[in-house]
């Protein structure tokens, strides 16, 4: 088995749901059952394979990259098909293979108009495909592919499913996304170029291996470059997650895409962005990195506040979760903007939580749009009466996305806040404890609004235009067993938080300290770090250049 | 008794029950979960599982409490005991393991027994107070969540648990508060106590946090207080993160200016307002401060000095709940007043550096305010109503049990001998110091502005429970129908306790006291004060046969001068009038502006919900978020319009063969979509993809050649 897994356990995840999508399209249009059976089957498929690798990952060595696939892919511009998971993919690609399949159960009864649910389903395995491709691609033309993957069926889902204004807001995430996603091919390609393979062991100089990227084949690069091409990969990543101020195509996305694609866009979409700090910009440039992290952690900070007060402004219950989304990723930035392993190995943490927690947050929204066929929090009220469980369930999902101890999202946050009492030594102190002060206030505006949303919608009893409407019924069969995995993980992770840190933490640790030594992560760790880095990059050069 | 003089020779203790002291919590967190998922199953509702868990948890609470005390005798006098600790692995970050743990000792024991004691007592009373409630069975669930929680908080071996156990108790309050959320009023009494303690919260945080990159990073209570009493914490960061958690206990424990939601609170049912908001939950700040006294202590430079942040909070909040329970109809809400100014006593206690004497007011109080509280709750039980002023009076009649145990805390309350507050509070008094002008106290130092504050709250506090009790019981019935006392599941817990109010307060009777053999004083502060070196060293003060004569007299004053307004002049205008119609107020100017401010809650409330509050979420918010539409997505939209322009000028001219290859690459997916795509605008999106990923390309080679 570890021999197979080696060899093809990768390969097989990430391509698994592109095969069932094939599948399903080849299934004639009238046979709806055999078309849901396929799209379930071949994500449990997917599910099992991921439980395989999880059952032969080795946890003692979580900080190295495990399953690792190299083979030749472009020659021409030497780029390999590499894949590999390490303890920071493994979460997140588990998150992946969990939400997609209750996202399917999900829609089964609730495809939104105009139905056509054989290409609905397709596009669901395609962005699966996209999402596992993205976190456990090591080449970064691979990682870019996967990375643009998912834009197309986001689109159509947002275009074709959505709410009213669907057109706009599908446009708008398109060429929000694909701008940053331009930019950040540009900074890949000037890493080609610019980067040193053989610093980090290669036999070319010219690579996209993200292994040796972050591996020390960056050393050598000016620091001047290296800010730019940081610049460029942050517009990028930056617009994925989203930062304060290229958030503004999440609120019109969230609010017309349909309610599995809401789900999906905040479970696991927007961390393709973080994932993108962590994984790729971070490691690769640490010392750009760290001149942009007093900039990033004030656009986070900024975001944790300023999305806390566009929530409060809402009226409609879901465009109110999709900014919380904003103040939420707000707190996974500035963890990553730490430059510590405390604060990104809290970023990580973060991730995952807010993934279940406003994933669930959204399944909820759309199952009270479905039954109010309204998110007007000011029609809304009295769920509790009318519908007990699903009412208990907001009630538990609110206290869980404002970050209350012993459920989930309290290891994203307050680790967060912890980090950055602290950030790496290269950084201000004062700066980041200024911003920790900050964050800690976003805590008291995330219990307000939503603990508003809960009181609105939850409490009081119903208006009269709903009392006595059939539609409005408690949590039905689907639903339940769609929240669930996702309401037990909340509890289980907020109580056991070593389950992540587990795997993430060694990972975290070992992706800062990078392969050519302990010297980046000293540089970093030291109040003198731009000398050090200098030092480096001259002996880089040397070696380079010998 | 003095942590350094036994410093050098730790004896650990050990003892199955305080090994295993994590079995006390969980009991009640299992049945949180059976009522929760399988309570409406039971005969019962659910309320037998509860008071089964509760009274397990009780006796190992009791067990472990006497296998401290065996460990304290066999240690003998001036050896220190260290306290026991039990770890596991919790979670991993940077490399570092934390640790979720139980620690148990003297304080931890005391806090078990109370928390225990009373939850038991109002999960028997509770099964007649909300007998036919709308959710029986739920409320069951979240007594048993909320006794688990708190008793996880008392045994937090660090700090981050302790933020857990914090938390939690806070969410049971907001869902007990809210139980009734049918009415606005009550999730808006429950939203307001979450807001308020989140609010605090920030300062948890915060300290926390300080203190944990101080102490080289241990969230460990004991290490803590360790570094923090042998100096290995610098002096800024321990008064920073002192400062930090003391506004978190502000907000729990209901100190001034973060108290106001602590009468609100009172919306939740009455055995709720018994447990939560006056015998245990709200001590979970006071408890904060005497777990990390070291920290505290230190931070706050208590030792040697007259005044300071901690008792200042403490001496402001014991006055002004005192005087708003003067104003207050309801009679729940004077007793949350008198439970803000009793915690008041606590904290400033604690502030002035008199450890035992707190905890011990902490113990005594729990048993007659929780009293007062059920009582009140039976009062209510007979005349559906809180308001003593339209629907009470006379009601000695009908229900003496309830009566008498009232009577008897109230008596308690007031502080008046033998009875269990006057030897709590006068170890308070004493221990301020403050009575150095007539001879030496041996205090921590010379607090002589707390000592007044206190014996002006002794004043108001007798004189305020005078008016509540005359209100009640006394005068002419003025409610509707006939009044009737309350079943033995509601009576047989207030006599309970009535008792223990009377009895608490035997356990530390004051050092040097000539009425009982030597062996009888002091017990409570040898079991409970901790004497290992995770305690710093504290002095104790001398009692003092004047300041206990004083503070009674002034005690009596109090209750003289309120008998004598109530009894003689009220009731001598008409048996059945509340206060004098020509009272001060009406002919006072400065009367009646003073009652309005007290009225008015000193307007605090105004300007948190009204102003702060109000301003957040309305014209802030609004503020932000139009910035956000009118301001940042302007610009996007700008920027969009601009290269559609743009772009159809450039796809005018570019070739579209050129353009057609990496149109396709993007292309794939509209043919699997069907019919519905097809009548999408795909070209124009295809066309804008394709311009993007040019105009990249050749970014990236204007790009590559300038660097």
């Amino acid at each position: 088995m570890q021999a197979f897994l080696d060899d093809w356990g990768l390969t097989l995840l990430t391509f698994l749901p592109l095969f069932g999508a094939l599948l399903v399209v080849a299934i004639p249009k009238a046979d709806e059952q055999m078309q849901k059976a396929v799209a379930l089957l071949s994500t449990l498929a997917t599910a099992t394979v991921a439980v395989l690798l999880l059952a032969w990952f080795d946890l003692d060595s979580a900080g190295s990259l495990q399953f690792v696939i190299d083979r030749s892919w472009i020659d021409v511009i030497n780029s390999r098909y590499i894949m590999g998971i390490d303890g920071i993919s493994l979460p997140l690609m588990l998150l992946t293979v969990l939400v997609v399949p209750l996202c399917v159960i999900y829609s089964f009864k609730h495809f939104p108009e105009p139905r056509n649910p054989k290409a609905f389903l397709a596009l669901l395995l395609i962005l699966e495909t996209g999402m596992i491709g993205t976190f456990v691609a090591q080449d970064l033309i691979l990682f870019f592919v996967f990375f643009e993957v998912v834009l197309l069926p986001m689109y159509f889902m947002i275009g074709v499913w959505g709410g009213e204004n669907r057109r706009y807001a599908a446009i708008k995430f398109f060429l929000y996304t694909l701008f940053g996603s331009a930019l950040m091919l540009v900074s890949f390609l000037a890493l080609f170029f610019l980067s040193d393979g053989t610093l980090a062991g290669l036999a070319e100089a010219n690579t996209f291996d993200m292994r040796a990227l972050s591996g020390g084949a960056t050393t050598a690069i000016a620091r001047t470059s290296q800010m730019w091409i940081f610049a460029g990969m942050f517009l990028g990543f930056g617009v994925k997650v989203p930062i304060f101020p290229f958030h503004t195509w999440l609120p019109d996305a969230h609010t017309e895409a349909p309610t599995v694609g809401s789900v999906i866009l905040a479970a696991v979409l927007l961390k393709l962005g973080t994932y993108g700090f962590v994984r790729v910009a971070l490691p690769m440039l640490p010392e750009a990195a760290a001149a942009w992290a007093p900039v990033i952690g004030l656009l986070a900070v900024i975001g944790i506040i300023y999305g806390a007060l566009g929530c409060l402004a809402q009226k409609d219950m879901k465009r109110l979760i999709a900014f919380s989304s904003v103040a939420h990723m707000g707190f996974v930035m500035l963890g990553i903007a730490t430059m510590t392993d405390f604060g990104i190995n809290a970023a990580v943490f973060g991730m995952v939580a807010h993934g279940l927690i406003t994933g669930m947050l959204f399944f909820l929204a759309g199952s009270v749009k479905d039954r109010y066929h309204t998110l007007d929090m000011s029609r809304l009220g009295g769920l509790l009466v009318q519908a007990p469980k699903m009412g208990w369930i907001l009630g538990f999902c609110a206290m869980a996305s404002l970050g209350l101890p012993g459920l989930a999202g309290f290891w994203g946050e307050f680790p967060a806040i912890l980090a950055s009492y602290n950030p790496a030594g290269i950084l201000s102190e004062a700066v980041f404890r200024t911003y920790m002060v900050i964050a800690a206030v976003g805590t008291v505006l995330a219990a307000g609004y939503l603990l508003w949303m809960l009181q609105k919608a939850a409490f009081g009893t119903p208006r009269e235009e709903f009392a006595d409407s059939p539609d409005v019924k408690d949590a039905s069969k689907h639903e339940f067993w769609a929240w669930a995995p996702m309401l037990v993980l909340i509890v289980v992770l907020g109580f056991y938080p070593r389950l992540i840190h587990e795997a993430s933490d060694p990972a975290v640790g070992e992706s800062l300290v990078v392969n050519v030594g302990d010297n980046v992560y000293d540089c970093l760790d030291s109040e003198d770090g731009n000398e050090c880095f200098d030092d480096l990059r001259a002996e880089s050069a040397r070696r380079s250049n010998g | 008794m003095f942590a350094a003089e036994a410093a050098e020779s730790i004896v650990h203790a050990s003892g199955w029950f305080l090994e295993n002291a994590w079995l006390v919590p969980a009991f009640p967190a299992v049945s949180f979960l059976v009522i929760l998922f399988f309570g409406k199953r039971f005969p019962k509702g659910g309320s037998e599982v509860g008071i089964a868990a509760v009274a397990l948890s009780f006796v190992f609470a009791a067990a472990a409490g006497i296998q401290w005390i065996g460990q304290v005798n066999s240690a003998g006098e001036g050896a220190a005991l260290g306290a026991v600790s039990s770890t596991w692995t919790w979670w991993v970050n940077g490399g570092i393991e934390f640790t979720i743990g139980t620690l148990v000792d003297g304080l931890a024991a005391v806090l078990m027994f109370v928390v225990t004691t009373v939850s038991l007592l109002v999960h028997v009373y509770s099964t007649d107070y909300v007998a036919g409630d709308r959710r029986y069975t739920h409320f069951f669930a979240f007594l048993s969540l909320f006794t688990a929680a708190m008793l996880f908080f008392v045994l937090s071996e660090n700090t981050l648990q302790m933020i857990v156990g914090w938390e939690l108790v806070g969410v049971c309050s907001f869902v007990l508060i809210g139980h009734w959320w049918e009415e606005k009023p009550n999730s808006d009494a429950a939203l307001k106590a979450f807001f308020t303690n989140r609010v605090g919260d920030i300062g948890l945080l915060i300290g926390v946090a300080v203190l944990f990159f101080a102490a080289e990073g241990t969230f460990s209570v004991l290490e803590l207080n360790k570094m923090a009493v042998s100096g290995e914490i610098s002096h800024l960061a321990l008064l920073v993160g002192a400062c930090a958690l003391l506004a978190a206990v502000m907000s729990k424990s209901g100190q001034f200016f973060l108290h106001t939601w602590l009468p609100d609170a009172m919306a939740g049912p009455t055995p709720v307002s018994a447990l939560i908001h006056a015998a245990t939950m709200v001590v979970a700040g006071v408890y904060l401060i005497a777990r990390l006294y070291g920290v505290f202590f230190e931070g706050f430079s208590i030792a040697g000095s007259s005044v300071n942040l901690l008792a200042i909070v403490g001496g402001l909040t014991t006055l002004v709940g005192a005087s708003l329970a003067f104003v207050q109809r309801d009679i729940k809400k004077v007793l949350a007043y008198s439970t803000i100014s009793q915690l008041g006593y606590m904290v400033l206690a604690l502030g002035v550096g008199a450890w035992t004497a707190a905890v011990f007011h902490l113990f005594t109080h729990a048993f007659f305010k929780a009293c007062l509280f059920l009582g009140s709750g039976s009062v209510s039980h007979a005349v559906h109503s809180f308001d003593m002023k339209s629907d009470m009076g006379g009601l000695r009649r009908w229900m003496p049990h309830t009566f008498r145990t009232f009577v008897i805390a109230s008596v308690a309350l007031a502080g008046i001998p033998p009875l269990a507050g006057f030897w709590s509070k006068d170890e308070i008094l004493a221990g301020t110091g403050g009575w150095g002008l007539a001879g030496g106290t041996g205090g921590n130092g010379a607090y002589l502005a707390m000592l007044i504050m206190g014996l002006a709250t002794a004043a108001l506090t007798a004189a305020y429970m005078t008016r509540c009790v005359y209100l009640t019981f006394f005068g002419e019935f003025r409610g509707h129908g006939t009044p009737h006392e309350s079943g033995p599941r509601i009576v047989a817990p207030l006599w309970i306790l009535a008792v223990l109010a009377i009895v608490a307060g035997w356990a530390n009777l004051p050092k040097g006291f000539q009425l009982v053999p030597k062996g009888w004083t002091e017990r409570f502060g040898h079991y409970a004060e901790p004497t290992a070196d995770y305690f710093p060293v504290i002095a104790h003060a001398t009692p003092s046969w004047t300041l206990a004569i004083l503070s009674t007299v002034v005690a009596l004053g109090g209750i003289a001068v309120a008998a004598r307004y109530y009894f003689g002049r009220v009731r001598a205008e008409s048996p059945a009038a509340t206060e004098m119609g020509r009272g001060w107020t009406k002919r006072s100017r400065l009367a009646a502006a003073g009652h309005t401010l007290l009225a008015k809650k000193y307007y605090l409330d105004h300007l948190y919900t009204g102003i702060i509050a109000g301003g957040v979420k309305g014209p802030i918010a609004r503020a932000a978020y139009k910035f956000n539409q009118d301001g940042i997505d302007r610009v996007v939209n700008a920027a969009g319009e601009k290269s559609v322009k743009a772009g159809h000028v450039v796809y005018d001219i570019i070739d579209q063969k050129v353009v057609d290859g990496v149109v396709n690459a993007s292309g794939v997916a509209p043919h699997l979509a069907g019919e519905e795509m097809r009548r999408m605008q795909t070209g124009k999106v295809q066309s804008y993809a394709g311009i993007v990923f040019v105009a990249a390309a050749l970014l990236a080679l204007v790009f590559i050649l300038v660097l």
